[in-house]
């Protein structure tokens, strides 16, 4: 005010002031994190985990040992040599490392474990630039690479033999295995898979260290589903597509196709839609684009099922529509408040 | 909320929003009480949107409450009234709750409270026109009371053109801890009606609709008996969810109109305005009073006895926190307005202006400061933010400068309300970072235009 020549008096505080925390608004946000998120997939993991080290023992907590020691140490040395700050803290490796344990055999030699818990943290996600940026779930990415570079460790079924075995193993084959061999030789259902669903639902059966045990992976879920870290969207969609699918080619013949629910209990359906297909950083942040990916997830992993060269089709059909995230969410934008379309 | 009164109707469901802890219990109850009168006040020329107002009184002058100190400046401005009654004792750049300088002037109390002579009741504003009555609005220095602060005589102006077919009243105060219009709705609801009686006359339209979050049942009943006084005028509870309040949002809630992208209330035949500016019209059509005075929550962890205090324009925000028993423990923030858009201060010396509604004081420790990290695309921002945005795509626009790409995420749809950055997991600025994208294309466009002309 060039026309008021009488300097503001007094512009100092006359008494002692608090000192005071001045930051932009908002002043208050959720106690949320990225650190309790990822903690708490942990914690949704341990049923899972259990039942895992209930059925097959010593060499599961040595799979899983493994792949949880390698994933953690290469994101500390890659932090280091990057020069930035370590980010072990997050938990995201730690999931990462567990995630991909779970979905191994669970017996693995140790070397593969840690080529696959190193490969999932190196190449899976920080050559993307880290935590945020890769485009596929870097536990997936690299049970993928693994069972296409190491066919045969990658697909040796030990039998559960509870409670905590020791390092002996007998192996044999997995539902889906069994499913796939049928299928191959052309023998009916009832003759190929001996598999009971109830066995499925405790986790008694032959499959990867986490996956066997539909009771254990639903309560899992139920919690991560409490704690709104993941939604219908995603998930309950792509176990509804694959049982519809399921569902239609069973109707058609159910000699030679089996139950949906026999699909829905056998393999990594539940682990995937619940802990794999919602992995945050992969998967559409649009709601309409998140029920799309999980279509597609449920629909590509029965095809593979039914007509791939693969027993089972999760992991690809996650990886596959990882990558077809960033369109989907192109087309999947939420409607805007006033859009005036033209 | 059990059971509405007779005749009030739940509103539409907006999108997006969040929950925070409300805190409205620490001040909900207690009926407002009258600050005692402060010794000196720093009323800023400017409070408004707008022209700043223009000093009329010289160092020296002895000015009567309710006396014009500022004269208004050009068609969006506001005059500025003496808040109490003494001696102008400096004319200068103070402090302003924006933290910026701004011309102000100093009043030092005389302990007397008398109103100026020219404080008088108009003679028979029941006859008067609109045009009257819009002198006596602007001249009397209100604005929107919700915190926008745009001078209201403007806003009930409406170009020709634009058909206004419904006066909304927005009694939604979705910001946590604030209880000011709650306060006011429940001890004052005969004037405010009062008041929108007026300005719905200005505006010629028949049909008023008044909006109120349902974690306000004393102020729905209280609104809805008022308003059985007035024809053609209804009570709309709404969900209790932040940003209810928002203008785009309480049209939504209880019209079920969107206001285009990139246009006004207007355009859709609405003007909105806040309860506190009815009641606002009410005391200057009735009684003659410019608007010297407001209703100001203080409270918060960090308050000793939380209240709603009737506090003149201009008081350091010092003595309303000593006039509610001062800090208890140690203050983190004062935020003057609410958690979610108020402004955070760094010191005690800022005075209240017409849009303060609280002064909000929290503990460090009910506070999040830490280094963001990057954006894990958990989609919580997307599914919170109110206008549909993506704000995870503009928080990462922004942070790689890159305003193009910000700027296909239509940016200039934020209504800064924050929820974005109150759900991130990764404790992103968002918000502010699509102001910067805002801030930068605006730059950007007016450089394109000097380049042009």
């Amino acid at each position: 005010m060039a026309d008021q020549p009488t300097p503001a008096p007094e512009k100092k505080p006359a008494g002692p002031e608090p000192r005071l925390v001045v930051t932009a608004w908002p002043h208050v946000r959720t106690p949320e994190s990225v650190p309790r998120i990822m903690f708490s997939v942990v914690a949704a993991l341990l049923p899972a985990t259990l039942v895992g080290l209930y059925y097959f023992g010593a060499n599961a907590a040595w799979t899983l040992l493994w792949s949880i020691g390698a994933a953690l140490g290469a994101e500390w040395l890659i932090q280091r040599a990057k020069g930035e700050k370590d980010t072990l803290g997050d938990g995201s490796a730690a999931v990462t490392g567990l995630l991909l344990g779970l979905t191994m055999p669970p017996s693995s030699p140790w070397w593969l474990s840690a080529i696959g818990g190193a490969f999932a943290i190196g190449i899976g996600k920080q050559v993307y630039g880290g935590l945020g940026h890769n485009i596929f779930n870097p536990a997936l990415i690299s049970r993928v690479f693994l069972l296409i570079a190491f066919p045969v460790e990658m697909t040796m079924w030990p039998v559960p033999v509870p409670p905590f075995p020791g390092l002996d193993v007998v192996t044999g084959a997995t539902p889906l295995g069994q499913l796939q061999v049928g299928r191959l030789t052309g023998k009916g259902l009832g003759e190929a898979v001996d598999v009971s669903l109830g066995a499925a639902f405790v986790g008694s059966i032959g499959g990867s260290l986490g996956e066997t045990s539909a009771l254990a992976l639903l309560v899992g879920a139920a919690f991560l589903f409490a704690k709104r870290i993941i939604t219908w969207h995603i998930s309950i969609t792509m176990l509804l597509s694959a049982t519809l699918f399921a569902l239609v080619f069973w109707l058609i013949d159910p000699h030679r196709y089996t139950s949906p629910l026999f699909h829905l209990m056998t393999g990594g359906l539940l682990i995937g839609a619940f802990f794999m297909a919602t992995d945050m950083v992969t998967s559409p942040t649009t709601p309409r684009g998140q029920i799309v990916f999980g279509i597609g997830c449920g629909l590509l992993t029965m095809v593979i099922r039914t007509w791939g060269g693969y027993p089972e089709g999760v992991s690809f059909a996650i990886v596959i529509m990882n990558a077809f995230s960033p369109m989907i969410e192109r087309y999947t934008r939420p409607r805007r408040y006033g859009e005036v379309r033209t | 909320m059990a059971g509405l009164p007779a005749g009030v109707r739940y509103g539409r469901p907006i999108r997006g929003g969040i929950h925070p802890p409300y805190g409205k219990e620490l001040a909900a109850d207690s009926h407002t009480e009258d600050m005692p009168l402060p010794a000196r006040v720093v009323v800023p020329m400017v409070q408004h949107t707008g022209a700043t107002a223009k000093p009329v009184v010289a160092i020296g002058d002895v000015v009567r409450k309710g006396r014009k100190i500022g004269e208004a400046q050009g068609a969006v401005s506001a005059p500025v009234h003496a808040s109490i009654s003494g001696r102008v004792t400096a004319i200068g750049n103070f402090l302003h709750p924006s933290g910026r300088e701004v011309p102000a002037i100093v009043i030092e109390s005389d302990g007397t409270d008398d109103w100026a002579e020219d404080v008088v009741p108009p003679v028979e504003p029941e006859g008067m026109g609109a045009a009257a009555l819009r002198k006596i609005i602007s001249e009397a220095g209100i604005v929107g009371m919700g915190g926008a602060a745009f001078p209201t005589a403007v806003k009930l102006n409406p170009p020709a053109e634009k058909k206004i077919d419904t006066l909304v009243i927005n009694g939604v105060e979705c910001e946590p801890y604030l209880t000011s219009d709650d306060r006011l709705m429940v001890e004052h609801a005969v004037e405010i009606v009062d008041g929108v009686r007026f300005m719905r006359r200005i505006l010629g339209v028949g049909r008023v609709v008044i909006g109120i979050e349902d974690n306000k049942p004393a102020s729905i009943r209280a609104m809805a008996e008022a308003a059985r006084s007035l024809d053609g005028a209804e009570v709309v509870a709404l969900e209790t969810k932040y940003p209810q309040g928002g203008e785009k949002q309480v049209i939504k809630a209880v019209l079920n109109r969107e206001v285009p992208s990139g246009g006004l209330p207007m355009d859709v035949g609405v003007v909105v305005q806040n309860v506190g500016t009815a009641f606002a019209v009410h005391e200057a059509v009735r009684h003659g009073r410019p608007l010297i005075q407001r209703i100001v929550t203080v409270t918060g962890p960090g308050i000793a006895a939380p209240k709603n205090l009737l506090a003149r324009i201009g008081t350091p925000i010092k003595d309303l926190i000593a006039a509610a028993g001062g800090f208890k423990g140690e203050p983190g923030r004062v935020i003057l307005g609410g958690p979610m858009m108020g402004s955070a201060v760094y010191t005690l010396h800022v005075p209240v202006v017409k849009g303060s509604g609280g002064v909000l004081v929290l503990h460090r420790s009910d506070t999040v400061t830490e280094e963001y990290r990057a954006c894990i695309r958990c989609a919580s921002c997307v599914n919170a933010c109110p206008m549909g945005l993506m704000p995870n795509f503009l928080s990462v626009a922004a942070e790689a400068l890159n305003f193009d790409e910000g700027k296909q995420y239509h940016p200039y749809d934020c209504i800064e309300c924050g929820c974005c950055d109150y759900v991130c997991p990764s404790r992103r600025p968002i918000a502010q970072q699509i102001r910067f994208i805002k801030a930068e294309l605006r730059k950007k466009a007016e450089k394109a235009k000097a380049k042009a002309a």
